[in-house]
Protein backbone atom coordinates (compact mmCIF):
# COMPACT_ATOMS: atom_id res chain seq x y z
CA UNK A 1 0.00 0.00 0.00
CA UNK A 2 3.08 2.45 0.59
CA UNK A 3 4.32 2.05 -2.45
CA UNK A 4 1.02 2.45 -4.53
CA UNK A 5 0.45 5.55 -2.27
CA UNK A 6 3.61 7.11 -2.80
CA UNK A 7 3.12 6.95 -6.50
CA UNK A 8 -0.07 8.57 -6.93
CA UNK A 9 0.56 11.23 -4.47
CA UNK A 10 2.95 12.66 -6.95
CA UNK A 11 0.76 13.12 -9.51
CA UNK A 12 -2.46 14.35 -7.29
CA UNK A 13 -2.10 17.91 -6.67
CA UNK A 14 -5.06 18.98 -4.01
CA UNK A 15 -8.07 20.77 -5.15
CA UNK A 16 -7.75 24.64 -4.28
CA UNK A 17 -10.88 25.84 -2.65
CA UNK A 18 -13.94 27.26 -4.83
CA UNK A 19 -14.12 31.24 -4.40
CA UNK A 20 -17.61 31.84 -3.09
CA UNK A 21 -18.61 35.57 -2.90
CA UNK A 22 -20.83 36.25 -0.03
CA UNK A 23 -23.29 38.84 0.09
CA UNK A 24 -22.16 41.75 2.03
CA UNK A 25 -25.50 42.25 3.65
CA UNK A 26 -27.27 38.77 4.32
CA UNK A 27 -23.89 36.79 4.33
CA UNK A 28 -26.08 34.37 1.59
CA UNK A 29 -24.02 33.40 -1.81
CA UNK A 30 -24.99 36.11 -4.21
CA UNK A 31 -27.81 34.04 -5.85
CA UNK A 32 -29.21 33.11 -3.06
CA UNK A 33 -29.99 36.92 -1.93
CA UNK A 34 -33.67 36.80 -3.39
CA UNK A 35 -34.24 34.43 -1.37
CA UNK A 36 -32.59 36.35 1.50
CA UNK A 37 -35.01 39.09 3.93
CA UNK A 38 -33.34 42.30 2.73
CA UNK A 39 -33.24 41.76 -1.07
CA UNK A 40 -33.79 45.54 -1.81
CA UNK A 41 -30.77 46.40 0.38
CA UNK A 42 -28.42 43.48 -1.36
CA UNK A 43 -29.41 44.08 -4.53
CA UNK A 44 -28.06 48.16 -3.49
CA UNK A 45 -24.93 46.96 -1.83
CA UNK A 46 -24.17 44.96 -4.92
CA UNK A 47 -25.06 47.46 -7.63
CA UNK A 48 -22.45 50.10 -5.87
CA UNK A 49 -19.84 47.39 -5.02
CA UNK A 50 -19.87 45.77 -8.35
CA UNK A 51 -21.87 46.74 -11.17
CA UNK A 52 -20.65 44.21 -14.01
CA UNK A 53 -21.77 41.30 -11.30
CA UNK A 54 -24.81 43.25 -10.75
CA UNK A 55 -26.16 42.58 -14.27
CA UNK A 56 -24.70 39.33 -14.15
CA UNK A 57 -27.59 38.40 -11.70
CA UNK A 58 -30.26 40.86 -12.09
CA UNK A 59 -30.50 42.37 -16.02
CA UNK A 60 -33.68 41.56 -17.42
CA UNK A 61 -32.38 38.45 -19.26
CA UNK A 62 -31.32 36.51 -15.91
CA UNK A 63 -34.46 37.20 -14.70
CA UNK A 64 -36.14 35.80 -17.46
CA UNK A 65 -33.61 32.62 -17.55
CA UNK A 66 -33.78 32.72 -14.01
CA UNK A 67 -37.53 31.53 -14.60
CA UNK A 68 -36.65 28.48 -15.43
CA UNK A 69 -39.70 25.82 -14.96
CA UNK A 70 -41.84 27.93 -12.64
CA UNK A 71 -44.75 29.05 -14.16
CA UNK A 72 -45.78 32.69 -14.10
CA UNK A 73 -48.56 32.31 -11.29
CA UNK A 74 -45.68 30.68 -8.88
CA UNK A 75 -43.29 33.27 -9.84
CA UNK A 76 -45.77 36.53 -8.86
CA UNK A 77 -46.49 34.70 -5.85
CA UNK A 78 -43.09 33.69 -4.64
CA UNK A 79 -42.13 37.49 -5.22
CA UNK A 80 -45.05 38.76 -3.35
CA UNK A 81 -43.98 36.44 -0.52
CA UNK A 82 -40.22 37.65 -0.54
CA UNK A 83 -41.54 41.43 -0.39
CA UNK A 84 -43.54 40.19 2.50
CA UNK A 85 -40.97 38.40 4.44
CA UNK A 86 -38.70 41.87 3.34
CA UNK A 87 -41.38 44.09 5.20
CA UNK A 88 -41.47 41.62 7.98
CA UNK A 89 -38.09 41.65 8.67
CA UNK A 90 -37.50 46.10 8.53
CA UNK A 91 -40.43 45.76 11.06
CA UNK A 92 -38.37 43.02 13.16
CA UNK A 93 -35.23 45.47 12.54
CA UNK A 94 -37.64 48.32 13.57
CA UNK A 95 -38.85 46.81 17.16
CA UNK A 96 -35.40 45.44 17.81
CA UNK A 97 -34.29 49.00 17.28
CA UNK A 98 -36.53 50.93 19.53
CA UNK A 99 -36.33 47.94 22.43
CA UNK A 100 -32.99 48.64 22.57
CA UNK A 101 -33.19 52.95 22.87
CA UNK A 102 -35.34 51.96 25.74
CA UNK A 103 -33.55 49.07 27.43
CA UNK A 104 -31.51 50.14 30.10
CA UNK A 105 -27.85 49.46 31.68
CA UNK A 106 -28.12 49.42 35.47
CA UNK A 107 -25.43 49.82 37.23
CA UNK A 108 -26.22 49.32 41.07
CA UNK A 109 -23.81 49.52 44.00
CA UNK A 110 -24.65 46.93 46.55
CA UNK A 111 -23.61 47.26 50.10
CA UNK A 112 -21.74 43.71 51.23
CA UNK A 113 -20.21 44.61 54.19
CA UNK A 114 -20.51 48.31 56.23
CA UNK A 115 -17.91 49.44 53.99
CA UNK A 116 -17.27 46.60 51.53
CA UNK A 117 -19.30 46.88 48.08
CA UNK A 118 -19.74 44.71 44.82
CA UNK A 119 -21.03 46.79 41.68
CA UNK A 120 -23.06 44.98 39.12
CA UNK A 121 -23.87 46.04 35.70
CA UNK A 122 -27.04 44.42 33.90
CA UNK A 123 -28.46 45.16 30.50
CA UNK A 124 -25.35 45.12 28.60
CA UNK A 125 -25.99 42.19 25.90
CA UNK A 126 -29.07 44.21 24.80
CA UNK A 127 -26.23 46.44 23.14
CA UNK A 128 -24.20 43.44 21.86
CA UNK A 129 -21.87 43.53 24.11
CA UNK A 130 -20.11 39.87 25.08
CA UNK A 131 -20.66 39.77 28.64
CA UNK A 132 -17.41 37.71 29.17
CA UNK A 133 -15.03 40.59 27.54
CA UNK A 134 -16.59 43.04 29.64
CA UNK A 135 -16.13 41.53 32.43
CA UNK A 136 -12.64 40.27 31.62
CA UNK A 137 -11.87 44.15 30.78
CA UNK A 138 -13.25 45.50 33.90
CA UNK A 139 -11.29 42.67 35.82
CA UNK A 140 -8.22 44.15 34.11
CA UNK A 141 -8.96 47.52 34.11
CA UNK A 142 -9.88 47.71 38.23
CA UNK A 143 -7.74 44.94 39.42
CA UNK A 144 -10.65 42.74 41.30
CA UNK A 145 -12.82 39.94 40.51
CA UNK A 146 -15.52 40.76 37.81
CA UNK A 147 -17.61 37.67 36.84
CA UNK A 148 -20.67 36.80 34.80
CA UNK A 149 -23.11 35.71 37.16
CA UNK A 150 -27.19 35.10 37.14
CA UNK A 151 -29.10 37.63 39.20
CA UNK A 152 -32.43 36.31 41.16
CA UNK A 153 -34.42 36.73 37.97
CA UNK A 154 -32.34 34.53 36.41
CA UNK A 155 -30.51 37.53 33.65
CA UNK A 156 -26.85 37.67 33.17
CA UNK A 157 -24.95 40.44 35.09
CA UNK A 158 -21.43 41.03 35.38
CA UNK A 159 -20.54 41.99 39.58
CA UNK A 160 -17.31 43.76 39.92
CA UNK A 161 -15.50 43.44 43.35
CA UNK A 162 -15.44 46.79 44.87
CA UNK A 163 -17.22 50.39 44.46
CA UNK A 164 -16.32 50.88 40.73
CA UNK A 165 -19.72 52.10 39.72
CA UNK A 166 -18.44 55.79 38.62
CA UNK A 167 -15.71 54.32 36.73
CA UNK A 168 -17.51 52.04 34.97
CA UNK A 169 -20.13 55.00 33.71
CA UNK A 170 -17.36 57.01 32.65
CA UNK A 171 -15.76 53.78 30.57
CA UNK A 172 -19.29 53.31 28.74
CA UNK A 173 -19.54 56.67 28.24
CA UNK A 174 -16.23 56.68 26.65
CA UNK A 175 -17.11 53.37 24.74
CA UNK A 176 -13.86 51.54 25.55
CA UNK A 177 -12.91 48.41 24.81
CA UNK A 178 -16.14 46.24 23.95
CA UNK A 179 -18.29 48.57 25.72
CA UNK A 180 -19.09 50.01 22.42
CA UNK A 181 -22.53 51.73 21.29
CA UNK A 182 -24.42 52.78 24.15
CA UNK A 183 -26.18 56.12 24.22
CA UNK A 184 -25.21 58.38 27.59
CA UNK A 185 -29.14 58.37 28.46
CA UNK A 186 -29.93 54.43 28.45
CA UNK A 187 -27.14 54.26 31.74
CA UNK A 188 -28.80 54.46 35.21
CA UNK A 189 -26.87 54.36 38.52
CA UNK A 190 -28.70 53.09 41.44
CA UNK A 191 -27.60 52.38 44.91
CA UNK A 192 -28.76 49.13 46.98
CA UNK A 193 -28.77 49.63 50.49
CA UNK A 194 -29.98 46.29 51.89
CA UNK A 195 -27.48 44.46 53.71
CA UNK A 196 -28.00 41.45 51.40
CA UNK A 197 -27.90 42.55 47.96
CA UNK A 198 -30.16 42.04 45.06
CA UNK A 199 -33.39 42.97 44.46
CA UNK B 1 -31.19 20.71 12.91
CA UNK B 2 -29.79 24.11 13.09
CA UNK B 3 -33.32 25.93 12.68
CA UNK B 4 -32.85 27.02 16.57
CA UNK B 5 -29.40 26.80 17.69
CA UNK B 6 -27.84 28.99 20.37
CA UNK B 7 -24.02 28.72 21.19
CA UNK B 8 -24.39 29.81 24.70
CA UNK B 9 -26.97 27.55 25.61
CA UNK B 10 -26.12 24.83 23.25
CA UNK B 11 -22.98 23.91 23.53
CA UNK B 12 -21.88 21.60 26.31
CA UNK B 13 -18.12 21.55 26.03
CA UNK B 14 -15.59 21.74 23.90
CA UNK B 15 -12.47 19.64 24.04
CA UNK B 16 -9.53 18.66 21.85
CA UNK B 17 -9.75 15.10 20.67
CA UNK B 18 -6.73 12.38 20.75
CA UNK B 19 -4.91 11.77 18.47
CA UNK B 20 -5.74 7.91 17.79
CA UNK B 21 -9.50 9.25 17.16
CA UNK B 22 -8.31 12.06 14.62
CA UNK B 23 -6.53 9.28 13.03
CA UNK B 24 -10.44 7.16 12.54
CA UNK B 25 -11.98 10.38 11.74
CA UNK B 26 -9.91 11.34 8.51
CA UNK B 27 -10.12 7.83 7.64
CA UNK B 28 -13.99 7.95 7.64
CA UNK B 29 -14.08 11.31 5.98
CA UNK B 30 -11.66 9.46 2.87
CA UNK B 31 -14.52 6.72 3.16
CA UNK B 32 -17.21 9.01 3.07
CA UNK B 33 -16.70 11.54 1.21
CA UNK B 34 -15.64 11.88 -2.33
CA UNK B 35 -12.07 13.54 -1.85
CA UNK B 36 -8.31 13.15 -1.73
CA UNK B 37 -6.09 12.88 1.26
CA UNK B 38 -4.22 15.55 -0.71
CA UNK B 39 -7.42 17.71 -0.44
CA UNK B 40 -8.35 16.87 2.67
CA UNK B 41 -4.34 17.86 3.85
CA UNK B 42 -5.38 21.25 2.64
CA UNK B 43 -8.81 21.41 5.08
CA UNK B 44 -7.04 19.86 7.93
CA UNK B 45 -3.40 20.03 8.05
CA UNK B 46 -1.88 16.78 9.54
CA UNK B 47 -0.23 18.84 12.22
CA UNK B 48 -3.46 20.76 13.36
CA UNK B 49 -5.32 19.49 15.81
CA UNK B 50 -9.09 19.76 16.20
CA UNK B 51 -11.49 20.41 18.26
CA UNK B 52 -14.70 18.74 19.10
CA UNK B 53 -17.36 20.98 20.10
CA UNK B 54 -19.90 18.90 21.36
CA UNK B 55 -23.58 20.24 21.66
CA UNK B 56 -27.31 19.40 22.83
CA UNK B 57 -29.15 16.35 20.98
CA UNK B 58 -25.80 14.04 20.46
CA UNK B 59 -24.87 16.75 17.82
CA UNK B 60 -20.85 17.06 17.87
CA UNK B 61 -19.39 19.63 15.63
CA UNK B 62 -15.69 19.50 15.20
CA UNK B 63 -13.87 22.54 14.41
CA UNK B 64 -10.37 24.01 13.31
CA UNK B 65 -9.05 27.18 14.84
CA UNK B 66 -12.42 28.08 15.85
CA UNK B 67 -13.90 27.77 12.24
CA UNK B 68 -16.76 24.84 11.98
CA UNK B 69 -15.48 22.19 9.56
CA UNK B 70 -18.11 19.30 9.96
CA UNK B 71 -20.82 17.83 11.99
CA UNK B 72 -22.30 14.08 12.78
CA UNK B 73 -25.22 13.41 14.65
CA UNK B 74 -24.39 10.02 16.38
CA UNK B 75 -23.47 7.78 14.49
CA UNK B 76 -24.73 9.23 10.86
CA UNK B 77 -22.60 10.74 8.23
CA UNK B 78 -19.90 13.61 8.56
CA UNK B 79 -21.63 16.50 7.07
CA UNK B 80 -19.32 19.17 6.04
CA UNK B 81 -20.71 22.84 7.13
CA UNK B 82 -22.58 24.25 4.37
CA UNK B 83 -19.52 26.93 3.91
CA UNK B 84 -17.03 24.19 3.58
CA UNK B 85 -19.18 22.60 0.93
CA UNK B 86 -19.10 25.82 -0.84
CA UNK B 87 -15.38 25.52 -1.19
CA UNK B 88 -15.14 22.22 -2.16
CA UNK B 89 -18.67 21.49 -3.64
CA UNK B 90 -17.23 17.79 -4.76
CA UNK B 91 -16.63 16.53 -1.51
CA UNK B 92 -20.74 15.10 -1.35
CA UNK B 93 -23.02 13.57 -3.94
CA UNK B 94 -25.60 15.90 -5.41
CA UNK B 95 -28.80 16.37 -5.60
CA UNK B 96 -31.17 19.33 -6.83
CA UNK B 97 -34.48 20.88 -6.32
CA UNK B 98 -36.76 22.96 -8.70
CA UNK B 99 -37.51 26.67 -8.02
CA UNK B 100 -40.28 26.14 -6.33
CA UNK B 101 -38.72 24.12 -3.78
CA UNK B 102 -36.23 26.76 -3.02
CA UNK B 103 -38.34 28.60 -0.38
CA UNK B 104 -39.23 25.82 1.95
CA UNK B 105 -35.52 24.34 1.65
CA UNK B 106 -34.51 27.98 2.91
CA UNK B 107 -37.13 27.37 5.48
CA UNK B 108 -35.51 24.14 6.94
CA UNK B 109 -38.54 21.66 5.52
CA UNK B 110 -37.04 18.22 4.19
CA UNK B 111 -36.71 17.74 0.55
CA UNK B 112 -39.82 16.25 -0.91
CA UNK B 113 -39.38 13.47 -3.72
CA UNK B 114 -41.46 15.50 -6.39
CA UNK B 115 -39.70 18.45 -6.41
CA UNK B 116 -36.52 16.04 -6.44
CA UNK B 117 -37.80 14.70 -9.61
CA UNK B 118 -39.51 17.22 -11.81
CA UNK B 119 -38.12 18.75 -14.88
CA UNK B 120 -35.95 21.51 -12.63
CA UNK B 121 -34.80 19.03 -10.03
CA UNK B 122 -31.69 16.86 -10.38
CA UNK B 123 -31.65 12.91 -8.97
CA UNK B 124 -28.10 11.04 -10.37
CA UNK B 125 -28.70 8.50 -13.07
CA UNK B 126 -29.37 4.81 -11.92
CA UNK B 127 -25.72 3.20 -12.34
CA UNK B 128 -25.27 6.06 -9.44
CA UNK B 129 -27.76 5.29 -7.30
CA UNK B 130 -27.25 7.03 -4.18
CA UNK B 131 -29.17 4.68 -1.33
CA UNK B 132 -30.82 5.53 1.84
CA UNK B 133 -28.38 6.98 4.45
CA UNK B 134 -26.12 9.31 2.67
CA UNK B 135 -25.30 12.51 3.19
CA UNK B 136 -25.98 14.47 -0.24
CA UNK B 137 -25.54 18.10 -1.39
CA UNK B 138 -28.80 20.03 -2.46
CA UNK B 139 -28.17 22.00 -5.39
CA UNK B 140 -31.24 24.32 -6.76
CA UNK B 141 -32.23 25.01 -9.95
CA UNK B 142 -30.04 27.67 -11.94
CA UNK B 143 -28.38 28.10 -8.74
CA UNK B 144 -24.40 27.53 -8.90
CA UNK B 145 -23.75 26.93 -5.46
CA UNK B 146 -25.14 24.62 -2.83
CA UNK B 147 -28.41 25.83 -0.88
CA UNK B 148 -28.60 22.75 1.72
CA UNK B 149 -27.08 19.39 2.87
CA UNK B 150 -29.45 16.65 3.53
CA UNK B 151 -28.95 12.94 4.83
CA UNK B 152 -31.42 10.65 2.07
CA UNK B 153 -34.38 9.22 3.23
CA UNK B 154 -35.11 6.49 0.13
CA UNK B 155 -32.46 5.37 -2.38
CA UNK B 156 -32.65 7.98 -5.58
CA UNK B 157 -33.97 4.97 -7.10
CA UNK B 158 -36.79 4.65 -4.83
CA UNK B 159 -37.40 8.09 -4.96
CA UNK B 160 -37.98 8.12 -8.68
CA UNK B 161 -40.22 5.34 -8.57
CA UNK B 162 -42.71 6.12 -5.64
CA UNK B 163 -41.99 9.98 -6.34
CA UNK B 164 -43.89 10.65 -2.64
CA UNK B 165 -43.16 11.91 0.39
CA UNK B 166 -39.43 12.85 2.03
CA UNK B 167 -36.86 12.01 -0.29
CA UNK B 168 -33.90 13.88 1.31
CA UNK B 169 -33.93 15.09 5.13
CA UNK B 170 -32.82 18.62 4.96
CA UNK B 171 -29.65 18.83 7.92
CA UNK B 172 -28.36 22.39 7.29
CA UNK B 173 -29.45 25.11 4.53
CA UNK B 174 -28.43 28.37 3.84
CA UNK B 175 -29.72 30.96 6.81
CA UNK B 176 -30.07 28.58 9.46
CA UNK B 177 -28.58 29.20 13.04
CA UNK B 178 -25.26 27.49 12.15
CA UNK B 179 -24.97 29.42 9.09
CA UNK B 180 -24.77 32.13 11.30
CA UNK B 181 -22.17 31.34 13.31
CA UNK B 182 -18.61 31.54 11.50
CA UNK B 183 -16.99 31.17 14.85
CA UNK B 184 -17.43 28.73 17.66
Amino acid sequence: MASTSEETSVAIQPTPPAQVRYCEVCSFPLEYCEFGSSLTKCKEALQKDDPELYDHYYSEEALQAKLGTLSLDAQAKLEKETAKKEAKAVAKADAALKKKMVSQVTIKRIERNKRKHVTSVHGLETFGVDLKKAAKQFAQKFATGASVTKNTQGQDEIVVQGDVSAEIVEMIEEGQGVLKGIPRDNIVEVEDKKKKGGD
Amino acid sequence: MFKKFQPSTDISGQTSVKSSIQRSLRANLLSQWNINPETLEEIWPKKESITLVKCRDHISIYALHGEPLFLQHFDDPLIPTLRLLHKYPFVLPKVGVDRGAIRFLLAGAPMMCPGLTSKGGYLPPAEQDIPAGKAVAIFAEGKEHAAGIGITKVSTEDMKKINKDVGVDTVLYLGDDLWAIQEI
